[in-house]
């Protein structure tokens, strides 16, 4: 590569940052259109604190997600009587400290988003490319398959897959990432027949384009939209079906600080100690409706129908 | 048509067949878009094909593309058979099409659109392609900083340009131009015509022209084929063609475009009824039911294309 002429190196150094400034104009269109949501700024300014505060548990969290206290049993939160600021959300029935297990808990469910969503859509997204390009007996299987898999409730599902592939947090996100990927195998599928049939699929055809090329680097790109969309609101969904697994005890296994199965712990001090049933669950809604505004959002965003110019 | 000598496309009874229905409810039927059509393109010269939508132009050109191939007929480049997915195809026939706001990838910049072709059928470097792509740019009247650009920047006959000079970068011989100016401004479709033009008398490219608006293609044809129900019903040197149509058809056709003359007299010829689906075609000449000159004879049996005063015609009662 040293040979290159130096006239190519020179327009190559002017394109830089002409190039620069298209993708800064493009995030800036994306900002402006986003930022006309509140709502969904908020969710965006809530999603970021959550992720800093999973980053930097070890150093928020004032004691450790599994450190007990045995002289401060199911201690109420600092501003009710009783409560200590030692212990700012209170403390369970086993004296361990409700706001460090909340902080080590968002680690879990972002992760457990993370991983799902990724799951999901790589295993989706292939499928619907493959299903929506090839089309024909295979597009049929595929489709078929999937609609086998939305016919059964999705938590009901994941259940079954769960008992089969035995509890633990790992299989619980595998059998709830299974749940979600119909409905990206559709959208990526939907999308696909729609591009497919554009003439500037038919001119990379012309252009020489094997059918890969075709799919991954000339479709794909085009269906992208709303497959992120999706994936944002699947991010919350797969939260809030691993809390309802850990919540059924099929899910992430004590003493994990699990959201969900922080809540199955606490559930027969319901009456005598409401602040280790509410704060969980808070922490779950809090989260899922930040994302999904945060979705909504986005969608709008991206939709370019919905830009005026 | 003249012989085969110094063609670079020859085209023989080209045939492309659809079959629709077959499901469990419907008997299976065959369409035939296009029928026995033969033609032959040289460097330097422009063939236009006219016809009413659903006669077969695009058809035509999906198969001279090889795009979809042919059901039946040959189509030859330089004496040998063209095969699809061929890149010898590819580098010989290149196609524009009529929307060019549909026929550039949305998520390309300019520069990668245009160097496509040539990334995918060449070894070239990056800066070999990049060198290529600019200078094509150039050609078609595109400035350097428009490299960097994506396509929605674009008015629709800067499109058109790039879409063009996307087709060019590979240096075909031959352009397939299906409807290039119709989805464009009057003003603009001049503009894009004398492109084609400089570029055809530069580059000495054979064009294939495929348009339903007589204005543009009296104004570039070298030979015209008039096409109706899939098939060729007059076809020859442009000039003789428009001078005196001698098909009822083509006549009828010429009638309907409109002039900017307004002493020109108007002899308007009306057609009555509609184009008949090409699933249930007329027996006999396909023209018969909208013709005021048909009788027993166009009824009974379809007239053969055959050479008659200076060009090749399907018709028992030329006008000329």
């Amino acid at each position: 590569m040293t040979d290159i002429p130096q006239n190519d190196v020179a327009s190559a150094e002017e394109a830089a940052p002409m190039h620069a400034a298209v993708e800064r104009r493009a995030l800036a269109e994306f900002w402006f259109y986003f930022s006309e949501n509140r709502g969904a700024v908020l969710g965006l300014a809530v999603f970021l604190t959550l992720i800093v505060v999973a980053i930097l548990a070890p150093v928020i969290a004032p004691y450790g997600p599994n450190v007990q206290d045995r002289n401060a049993l199911l201690v109420p939160p600092f501003w009710q009587e009783g409560g200590s600021t030692a212990f700012l959300l209170g403390t369970d029935a086993v004296g361990r400290d409700m706001l460090s297990r909340l902080i080590y808990g968002a680690r879990f469910s972002l992760f457990i988003g993370l991983v799902v969503v990724s799951i999901a859509l790589a295993g989706g997204v292939t499928l619907g490319l493959i299903s929506g390009y090839v089309g024909g007996v295979v597009d049929t299987i595929i489709m078929r398959v999937m609609d086998v898999i939305l016919a059964f409730p999705s938590l009901l599902l994941a259940l079954v897959l769960v008992a089969i592939l035995g509890p633990g947090l790992m299989n619980a996100m595998i059998a709830i990432a299974i749940v979600l990927q119909p409905h990206f195998v559709r959208l990526t599928r939907a999308s696909v027949l729609n591009e497919a049939g554009r003439d500037y699929v038919t001119s990379a055809r012309v252009a020489g384009a094997s059918p890969f090329y075709l799919m991954t680097r000339t479709i794909l790109p085009n269906c992208l939209g709303p497959v992120i969309v999706q994936a944002t609101l699947s991010f919350s969904n797969a939260i809030l079906d691993a809390a309802a697994l850990g919540f059924l005890g099929m899910g992430a296994q004590p003493p994990t600080p699990e959201w969900g199965t922080m809540l199955a712990e606490a559930r027969e001090f319901i009456l005598r100690a409401w602040w280790v049933v509410t704060f969980p669950g808070l922490a779950i809604l809090i989260t899922v409706l930040a994302i999904n505004l945060m979705g909504d959002g986005l969608r709008d965003a991206l939709d370019p129908k919905l830009k005026r110019s | 048509m003249s012989g085969a000598g110094g063609a670079i496309v020859s085209a023989r009874n080209l045939s492309r067949h659809y079959q629709v229905g077959g499901g469990a409810f419907s008997k299976e039927r065959t369409v035939r878009a296009l029928q026995d059509a033969s033609f032959d393109l040289f460097p330097g010269k422009t063939l236009a094909v006219v016809g009413e939508s659903g006669c077969g132009k695009s058809t035509l050109a999906r198969v001279v593309t090889m795009i979809e191939e042919p059901s039946s007929g040959t189509l030859e480049i330089g004496g040998k058979a063209a095969l699809a997915n061929a890149v010898e195809t590819r580098r010989t026939i290149q196609i524009v099409f009529q929307n060019p706001y549909g026929s550039l990838n949305p998520r390309h910049k300019i520069g990668a659109i245009l160097e496509e072709p040539l990334k995918l059928n060449t070894d070239m470097s990056a800066s070999e392609r990049r060198r290529i792509g600019l200078e094509t740019m150039e050609r078609v009247g595109l400035r350097p900083e428009h490299y960097n650009r994506y396509p929605h920047m674009f008015s629709g006959g800067q499109r058109q340009r790039i879409a063009i000079a996307r087709a060019l970068t590979l240096k075909p011989k031959v352009l397939v131009l299906d409807e290039p100016v119709s989805a464009l401004d009057l003003s603009i479709q001049a503009q894009v015509l004398n492109l084609l033009a400089d570029l055809q008398s530069d580059l000495g490219l054979a064009y294939l022209f495929i348009s339903h608006d007589l204005s543009v293609v009296r104004h570039i044809a070298d030979d015209i084929m008039v096409m109706y129900l899939g098939r060729a019903v007059e076809a020859g040197d442009a000039r003789t063609v428009f001078a005196a149509p001698a098909h009822p058809y083509t006549a009828a056709l010429m009638s309907a475009t409109p002039s900017a003359d307004p002493d020109r007299k108007k002899t308007r010829i009306m057609l009555t009824g509609e184009l008949p689906s090409p699933l249930n075609p007329p027996p006999g000449c396909a023209f018969n039911p909208r013709c005021a000159h048909a009788d027993g004879t166009c009824r009974a049996s379809r007239p053969p294309l055959e050479p008659h005063s200076g060009r090749d015609l399907a018709c028992f009662h030329p006008l000329v």
